[in-house]
């Protein structure tokens, strides 16, 4: 981990700057070599990604992918953390289970899908569904690996103090797993988003991955580049703020 | 300072400041004149520099001021021919067996294999770790492990040897052991032996002289003889001098503790 | 029988125990058949695809394309994990870059790729390479981090110079780190390709997946899909006992 450092603020944001600034000069240096067959110039990208956020239709594609990125968030955290938590209070089972995770998530669930659209049909529980599948793992994961490493000093410690059953969970067993369970909230926040927008790509008629894989098939490459552009930056930000959280709830582990 | 104008390592003047936005001075001055084959203590608060006085004479830093001799040669940048340093965590490989650790530093000056296999073997035997010489440093305890480290340090011959509170994570009676260990090790080499310790006792036991440290920047403030013989072993903590020379430290060194503590 | 035992049986049991309802649950219409296929006839349809050259090629042709992204992603994330970790400041600015990496779904990158490569076999190694690399990157800093400070003295003392420092100490030190790098870079390499041959439509084990299912040819998917599966999991087993082996040796550092 890099960490903190001596470093003033200043320097970091001027060096986070740099990155950025040296990001847009390779698209733009992309653009001069392969032309806007492949992508567009960078200020043209802004400034068409600002029309299409002023389109209505646009808005109605950002909503379908939404709604089942939503949907696909809430079952993937509830059932995986429910999930964790059985696996992580029962030694046995989370040993048997750990092994058997860890090889489903290396499977490429895109060969799922064809099943999965044969189970649920062409519409948005398929995508929720795609979602669900690409999220879930890590959830029960970490939810598994926060369980299993509560130290048993601190429940000795509750016990110690006369706290009651609902006492010791809500301030201690809850404090002490939120942290890692956050972490794997942010990693499967990310994955239903990419499980939904690969849905979208391969069998969907809304939604950003539909507009995306729409734009190639039609050679719009202007629209395209912006999507990409804004999905982009939604998950980089949306991501960013999971970060800060986590930072902040790790620091008080 | 004592008689000898020249001893096995000397250090004079030497200071030790870490460089930075708020520059730390860590150590010194410090004199020091080692004799051959003595068993020298460091003992001081925490934080008062003992391990970068260890680190200086190793040739592990450069002193920021001052001078260092080894066997009349300069220290300086890298570790001389002949210096052997035991460190305070442990330092095992944990992907090598122990005969494989053992061996480390002979097989990097490229020895001949038969005196390889010799000189681990006696090291090993040495240290008693020779009903565990294929296993990994994972599967020993961690008095075992500093004795690997021991060993591995032992077959390099050196004439000098520093260890950094190299018992401090062990438990008294397994250190009281390894003390006793240490001084057969001492008489049978024959080397200069400088030993940073916590334990007050330690190094009442063990050595010839201790050096008392001030709190931070460290100077020595204090050089107690012990006095005692070169056949001893841990059972003088019943003789009387023993207690007379922990109460000596101790009463050196309280104050500086007290020191140490309040500013941490 | 020994706790360890038990776990490996019960594993093995749970396993089975969901193929044979699966199997059950096809063949009484359940499950319409339509929709899935008893696992009975996965298996006999794998069998007889793989003895057909067709499928012979586009297994050599994914795995083929799988191994080149995945070696260049374990020597591009070795390499620049290594660079980067020696140049602090350089490493603090990219550090959220890294963090926020995965979050971004890199799929969305395939039309730049085609249209800078070409419909061919490159864009999916590109693909492989970018879900592969940043995981071994990650994986080496974090090794490289993770080498204890006191056998970086232990080398001094020896008097090694930087090469064989870097060689005899370092490297064994990081492994452990190293081998989970690895790990990850297969199976995300193997996960970028197979999604990249779906959406693309270029061939290899992905493309045939999709054309089978939408021919409605239902053996030929399931057959080659239950394939794939076994593949991501077989590979994965085989890199998770070597390095099994290497820590029990070691011991859990």
């Amino acid at each position: 981990m890099s960490g903190t450092s001596l470093q003033r603020p200043s320097t970091r944001w001027l060096d986070g700057l740099l990155i950025v600034v040296i990001m847009l000069a390779i698209w733009q240096a992309l653009y001069a070599y392969a032309g806007s067959v492949a992508l567009t110039a960078p200020w043209t990208t802004f400034q068409f990604a600002a029309e299409l956020l002023a389109r209505p239709t646009f808005w109605g594609h950002v909503q379908a992918t939404l709604s089942a990125f939503a949907w696909s968030v809430l079952i993937a955290a509830i059932v995986g953390i429910l999930m964790g938590l059985w696996l992580g209070a029962f030694r046995f089972a989370g040993d048997v289970a750990d092994p058997m995770l860890a090889a489903l998530y290396t499977i490429p669930k895109v060969t799922l899908y064809p099943v999965i659209l044969l189970l649920f049909g062409l519409g948005p529980s398929a995508k929720i569904a795609f979602g669900v599948i690409h999220g879930m793992i890590p959830v029960v994961l970490f939810t598994l690996g926060a369980v299993r490493n509560i130290r048993p000093v601190l429940l000795r410690t509750a016990r110690s103090m006369h706290l009651s059953t609902p006492q010791t969970i809500r301030f201690v067993l809850v404090p002490a797993v939120l942290p890692e369970i956050t972490s794997g909230l942010r990693i499967g926040f990310s994955l239903c988003l990419l499980g939904v927008l690969i849905g979208e790509m391969f069998a969907s008629q809304r939604g950003l991955g539909f507009l995306i894989i729409n734009g190639i098939n039609s050679h719009n490459v202007k629209l395209t580049t912006a999507v990409t552009l804004i999905i982009v930056i939604s998950a980089v930000a949306s991501n960013g703020a999971l970060l800060a959280l986590d930072r902040r709830l790790h620091r008080t582990a | 300072m004592r008689g000898e104008t020249s001893g096995h390592a000397v250090l004079r003047g030497v200071t030790r400041v870490y460089p930075g936005a708020n520059p730390v001075h860590a150590l010194g001055p410090i004199d020091l004149d080692l004799a051959t084959g003595e068993f020298f203590s460091v003992v001081g608060p925490s934080g008062c520099g003992k391990s970068t006085l260890l680190d200086v004479l190793a040739g592990l830093n450069p002193p920021s001021s001052g001078t260092i001799t080894f066997e009349g040669n300069p220290v300086a940048g890298e570790v001389p021919d002949g210096v052997g340093v035991v460190f305070q965590e442990d330092a095992s490989f944990p992907w090598l067996t122990v005969r494989d650790n053992v061996a480390f530093g002979l097989r990097r000056i490229g020895m001949d294999g038969a005196e390889i296999a010799r000189r681990v073997d006696y090291a090993i035997g040495f240290m008693g770790l020779k009903d565990f010489a294929s296993s990994y440093p994972a599967q020993l305890s961690g008095g075992m492990r500093q004795r690997v480290c021991i060993a591995r340090t032992l077959v390099l011959q050196p004439r000098l040897i520093l260890l950094d509170e190299p018992f401090g994570a062990l438990d008294q009676q397994t250190r009281l052991l390894m003390g006793d260990e240490l001084l057969r090790l001492w008489r049978e080499t024959g080397a200069t032996i400088l030993l940073i310790t916590h334990a007050l006792d330690e190094a009442a036991m063990l050595s010839d002289r201790v050096g008392v440290m001030s709190s931070r920047p460290g100077r020595f403030i204090d050089l107690v003889d012990t006095g005692w013989t070169r056949d001893r072993d841990s059972r003088i903590v019943s003789e009387a001098a023993f207690g007379v020379i922990t109460a000596r430290l101790w009463s050196s060194l309280r104050t500086e503790s007290m020191k140490a503590m309040g500013r941490t | 029988m020994s706790r360890a035992a038990r776990i490996v049986w019960t594993r093995w049991a749970t396993g089975l125990s969901a193929v044979l309802l699966l199997e059950l649950a096809c063949r009484t219409g359940l499950v319409p058949k339509l929709a899935v296929l008893p696992p009975s006839e996965m298996i006999t349809a794998m069998i007889a695809l793989l003895q057909t050259d067709e499928v012979l090629g586009n297994v050599a042709q994914t795995f083929s394309t799988v191994a080149l992204a995945f070696a260049a992603a374990v020597a591009a994330g070795f390499t620049f994990g290594t660079l980067l970790h020696g140049l602090p400041r350089a490493r603090r600015a990219i550090d959220p870059l890294l963090a926020s990496y995965y979050s971004v779904p890199i799929f969305v990158f395939y039309p730049l790729l085609v249209a800078l490569f070409g419909l061919n076999i490159l864009p999916l190694v590109a693909i492989g390479f970018l879900a592969a690399a940043p995981a071994m990157l990650i994986a080496t800093l974090l090794g490289l981090d993770r080498v204890p400070h006191v056998l970086l003295r232990v080398a001094r003392m020896h008097r090694l110079g930087w090469g064989r420092t870097a060689i005899l100490v370092i490297l064994p030190a990081a492994l452990p780190n190293l081998f989970q790098g690895i790990k990850l870079s297969l199976a995300y390499a193997f996960i970028g390709v197979i999604a990249g041959e779906f959406i693309l439509s270029s061939g290899g084990l992905g493309y045939s997946i999709a054309f089978a299912y939408e021919s409605f040819d239902n053996r030929t998917m399931y057959g080659l899909m239950l394939f794939v599966l076994l593949s991501a999991v077989l590979s994965n087993a085989l890199l998770s006992s070597w390095e099994g082996r290497l820590q029990r040796r070691r011991g859990r550092a």
